[in-house]
């Protein structure tokens, strides 16, 4: 029984392998720079809020581009890989139709594949904090406890994925909504601004924003060098989990009758 | 050899022996809820809740087919268009699953139910390859040692690194069919596909269908309206009208009876 369920593990990996190839062949294809993309777009969307920041609206931040593009590049992970999982499974509708295959595979394939994205995006990262830091950033060993975070960041965003593509099936308006709500979530967690700029309410309400703590998190372990401690661990995990659940609960409950509204 | 290379899932069985059931439905039936009017839309979906408005006509796509194929078995599926065959052949494969009753399948499917289904146009061929593999259930290293296999039957060679989308239905066609056939699957259903490609192809794919029967390891599910094709190629057959099995026995007896059925 153990060794079966190995080998059908073993198929949906390599299932995702070839998704996720075939995605990053296609996102790069027949443009000049091709992968470059991957670290160049943050760099230069960064340069343009950094632009607009520093000349209109100006906070008080200390290395605000590291602060930016820490920031910035985290949450597009979030919301680049929930946009595109929103449709995963109405767009893999035609092999959900002829195969037999694991669906969850697909919202899954699309975080992982900008998981990849985000790994190319942190050399952009780390060239702003060479390179622009002033003054200067010393890495600590806290940095280490980057694959942690990022390991809660894939838990909290596959459990959106699951959930988002499951409903998208049944009522495309999440499609729409979802649009919506990447952008209002983009200000109402501090990637421009600093937290202590908000009212002692907004703060408070600030607490059960998960891309708060996950934002906060990466900017103490690579801006502050400060050691995140076991209590904001714990959010984070627990946050993650919380939407994991929720989403694969949702997922399994529903993907036998996506055949029928694909 | 296909053995270690294709996983098996958890519910199928390894060890085999003469005559083995390898399909059994019991009972099956299908019900689909088609909705009066289309709601993709979360308001009038409330709004029709609210009011209990929610009425679903169901339509009985298939009703209490009970079926046993044997290994070995050539089982023609016969019916006019819209009496259900396709939506049998998805339950067998596990791509639906059936209201009631129950489909139980053994060992390794290879559903032929439409040619180039997880094709990505704008890769290669060499590279649908490996993705079509992937989701039929290859392994890496099957795919490498069968690749030549694959190239050579589809006859592609030159093309090979060309996108797919530059290429012609047939062309897929070939691809598609040598893929899914370079293993010895146990179930192998083929739905009227062997009506793409011309006609030096199909004549090949009915030879390979044929070498799979004989081997006697696979049990062969086939539908078609080609009646006259039937009749070559299977021993057993079904006839299926409006969901409801009509008829089950051996293919000369089906089929003829669905001819006088219908005046000729």
């Amino acid at each position: 029984m153990a060794l079966t369920a190995n080998t059908s593990l073993k198929k949906d990996l390599f299932i995702l392998r070839q998704l996720i190839s075939k995605d990053f062949k296609l996102k790069y294809r027949r443009s000049v720079l091709g992968i470059i993309w991957s670290v160049l777009n943050p760099l230069l969307m960064m340069l343009v809020i950094n632009a607009v920041f520093s000349f209109i609206f100006r906070f008080d931040i200390v290395n605000f581009p590291v602060y930016l593009i820490l920031g910035l590049t985290l949450f597009n992970l979030m919301a680049n890989s929930t946009s595109a999982a929103v449709t995963s499974i109405i767009g893999a509708a035609s092999l959900i139709k002829k195969i037999r295959v694991n669906k969850l595979l697909f919202p899954i394939e699309t975080v992982l594949f900008e998981l990849v994205n985000y790994g190319l995006s942190l050399i952009a990262v780390a060239a702003v904090m060479i390179f622009w830091a002033n003054p200067t950033i010393v890495p600590t060993l806290n940095l280490l406890f980057l694959p942690l975070l990022l390991v809660y960041m894939v838990i909290f965003c596959t459990g959106l994925s699951l959930l988002l593509s499951s409903l998208a099936v049944f009522f495309r308006d999440v499609i729409h909504l979802w649009n919506v709500v990447i952008i209002a979530w983009t200000y109402v967690t501090p990637l421009f601004y600093p937290i202590d700029l908000l009212a002692p309410w907004m703060k408070a309400i600030m607490q059960f924003n998960p891309m708060y703590h996950f934002v906060t998190y990466l900017r103490e372990i690579a801006l502050w060098g400060n050691n995140p401690g076991l209590m904001e661990n714990l959010i984070c995990l627990g946050m993650a989990l919380l939407t994991f659940a929720v989403g694969l609960l949702v997922f399994k409950r529903t993907e036998r009758k996506f055949i029928l509204y694909v | 050899m296909y053995k270690e290379a294709f996983p098996k899932d958890s519910e199928t069985n390894t060890s085999y022996s003469s005559l083995e059931d390898m399909i059994v439905l019991e009972n099956v039936s299908m019900v689909f809820n088609i909705a009066n009017e289309q709601l993709n839309n979360l308001k009038e979906y409330f709004i029709k809740l609210v009011r209990r408005e929610l009425f679903f006509k169901e339509f009985l796509a298939l009703k209490n087919i009970s079926l046993t194929v044997k290994k070995g078995d050539v089982m023609g599926i016969v019916g006019v268009n819209g009496s259900g065959k396709s939506t049998l052949l998805k339950i067998i494969a596990g791509v639906l699953e059936p209201s009631s009753g129950t489909c139980t399948t053994k060992g390794i499917i290879a559903p032929l139910i439409e040619l180039g289904a997880g094709f990505d146009f704008e890769l290669s061929a060499r590279e649908n390859i490996y993705l079509n593999g992937s989701l039929l259930g290859y392994s890496r290293e099957f795919i490498n040692q069968h690749f030549d296999e694959i190239v050579e039957f589809s006859e592609v060679g030159e093309f090979l690194d060309l996108p797919m989308k530059n290429y012609s239905s047939g062309m897929v066609a070939r691809i598609a069919f040598s893929i899914a056939t370079v293993i010895v699957p146990d179930v192998l259903i083929v739905d009227e596909t062997l009506a793409v490609g011309d006609m030096f192809f199909q004549e090949k794919c009915e030879a390979r269908i044929k070498e799979l029967i004989e081997s006697n390891e696979t049990t062969v599910l086939f539908v078609s309206h080609d009646i006259v094709q039937v009749e070559r190629i299977c021993k057993k057959a079904i006839w299926i009208d409006h969901g409801e099995e009509k008829m089950q026995g051996t293919t000369l007896e089906v089929c003829e009876a669905y001819r006088l059925s219908h005046g000729n």
